[in-house]
């Protein structure tokens, strides 16, 4: 025990570090590029935790990762390389028709475009998927090819993660009847939020789970199958409460159908805030360091911010605990059936 | 603002890609890997189930024996104590015999002595009858002089017959 803490200390230390030396050189290009600009911890902060169009590992001529940029506009699609974007002073220039302004892709003449190009975030999901897709089939393999014995390996470290969700999460909220068919998505949601998070706290890694656009998809998808396998009971709950009169119930079903949109909003709203805010909290702590310019301040905003990533290592699982957990809720109410 | 605006780009993104995970985890990992937890869960209840009867078994096994023990154990008593019961009773039986034969013997004995002396009486009697004829005979051929004297000669061989 004493052995393995200390392995996980050491290495939360050099993650540190490494996060620590990444914004370093950041700091550095922004300097050197703002041309004695002072350093501005909102705009760094901001350039983290927001999406982009290329992935920036470390300076110099290969630290950079330029992704594809693909357009859909009135002349059909276009695809390119977002290197077309930077001079060979890394500075933002105009491409064609296209010039990246606040981060985001717009055409000089005004021309209405829409953006899919693979971004950071996207290449980021790509990456998670890839490592989803490897941890999981290769786990279905390994149950198969040794049934009925203990697990061993990867497979012993997620089976109990699995019938937890199983056994903890999906039975009791939605029923032993009805479970099974939502079980694969609940175990999908929550792998896929639990890695992002952890891949979005690796140094380089992007803010994927803490973007508005994933969580509205996520919570959205929860809506529509909330939706879709609704019952009676879950619209009698709505429109006709049981054992409320009349008059109440013209206040209580505006606010019941608000309720549909709030809950999976809400889902939203709580993923993105939680996982960003645990970003900008870690650079805002490391920002100290530059914001003094002293580095005296360093030893106290590293320990701090080891602190943190602690902190938000158990926020990465708990975040994707609760967003699986309401997930379920939801569908048990849905599912429910009538019994007053 | 920015950070709360959604991309339509990465909302595409992430609900295709979302989607075909979905798929593809739910055909070839949550469902082989839910079966197989099913079968191993299986597996595990039936063991501990025919573990549990084993030893239930074993617990029958037990008593029976135990049971079979006791009475073996009463059958032991049982045939020890009616082979004390017999052996009271040929003793008894033995003794008993012995005594009737002993009274018979004896009684045999009584009645044989019995006749032994009646023999010896009958014999006596005889052997005085003659006594007396040869006695008579002798007073009748020498002194039947005197009736006075013979009357009472004869009174007194009477007289000593009689003690006989």
């Amino acid at each position: 025990m004493g052995v393995s803490l200390r392995k996980i200390i050491g290495l939360a230390g050099l993650f540190c570090l490494l996060t620590f030396a990444g914004l370093n050189t950041t700091f550095a290009a922004e300097k050197a590029g703002g041309e004695g600009e002072a350093f501005s911890p909102g705009d760094m902060i901001t350039h983290h935790i927001t999406d982009d169009y290329v992935w920036h590992f470390f300076d110099g001529h290969y630290g950079t990762l330029y992704l594809p940029v693909i357009l859909y506009t009135d002349n059909g699609l276009e695809v390119f390389s977002s290197s077309n974007f930077y001079d060979e002073h890394h500075e933002k220039v105009a491409y064609g028709n296209y010039m990246i302004d606040h981060g985001h892709i717009k055409t000089l003449d005004g021309a209405s475009v829409l953006d899919f190009s693979i971004t950071k975030n996207v290449a980021s999901m790509l990456v998670s998927i890839f490592l989803m897709l490897l941890v999981f089939l290769s786990i279905a393999k390994t149950y198969k090819k040794n049934p009925g014995e203990a697990p061993r390996g990867m497979q012993s470290f997620f089976e109990p993660i699995i019938l937890f969700i199983k056994d903890e999460i999906a039975i009791p909220n939605i029923g032993e009847k009805k479970y099974k068919k939502f079980l694969p998505f609940l175990l999908t949601l929550f792998f896929f939020i639990w890695f992002n998070n952890l891949l979005g706290l690796m140094p380089g890694g992007a803010n994927l789970t803490g973007n508005i656009s994933v969580t509205f998809v996520l919570a959205f998808i929860v809506l529509i199958v909330t939706l879709a396998s609704s019952g009676k009971a879950y619209w009698q709950h709505i429109f006709a409460m049981p054992g409320v009169p009349k008059p109440i119930l013209l206040i209580l079903i505006p606010i019941e159908l608000i309720g549909i949109l709030t809950k999976p909003f809400s889902l939203m709203v709580r993923l993105f805030a939680n996982i960003t805010a645990g970003h900008i909290i870690i650079l805002s702590l490391l920002s100290l360091i530059f914001i003094f310019e002293s580095v005296w301040i360093a030893p106290a905003s590293v320990a701090f911010s080891i602190f943190m990533n602690f902190l938000e290592l158990f926020v990465a699982l708990l975040q994707a605990y609760i967003f699986t957990l309401l997930s379920a809720m939801y569908f048990g109410a849905a599912v429910e059936e009538a019994h007053h | 603002m920015e950070l709360v605006t959604p991309g339509i780009g990465l909302i595409v993104w992430q609900a295709v890609a979302f989607i075909i995970v979905l798929l593809i985890l739910r055909a070839f990992a949550w469902n082989p890997i839910m079966s197989a937890l099913r079968t191993r869960e299986g597996l595990i209840e039936d063991s501990l189930k025919a573990a549990e009867n084993a030893k239930a078994e074993m617990e029958q096994v037990k008593l029976d024996n135990e049971y079979l023990l006791q009475e073996a154990k009463i059958e032991r008593d049982k045939l020890l104590q009616e082979a004390s019961v017999i052996a009271n009773k040929i003793k008894e039986d033995a003794k008993k015999e012995t005594s009737v034969i002993t009274d018979k013997m004896i009684a045999d004995a009584k009645s044989s002595i019995e006749s032994e002396k009646k023999a010896a009486l009958a014999e006596v009697k005889n052997l005085v009858a003659e006594l007396s004829l040869e006695i008579s005979e002798k007073l009748l051929r020498e002194k039947l002089s005197d009736d006075k004297s013979q009357k009472a000669l004869i009174d007194k061989f009477l007289k000593e017959v009689k003690v006989n």
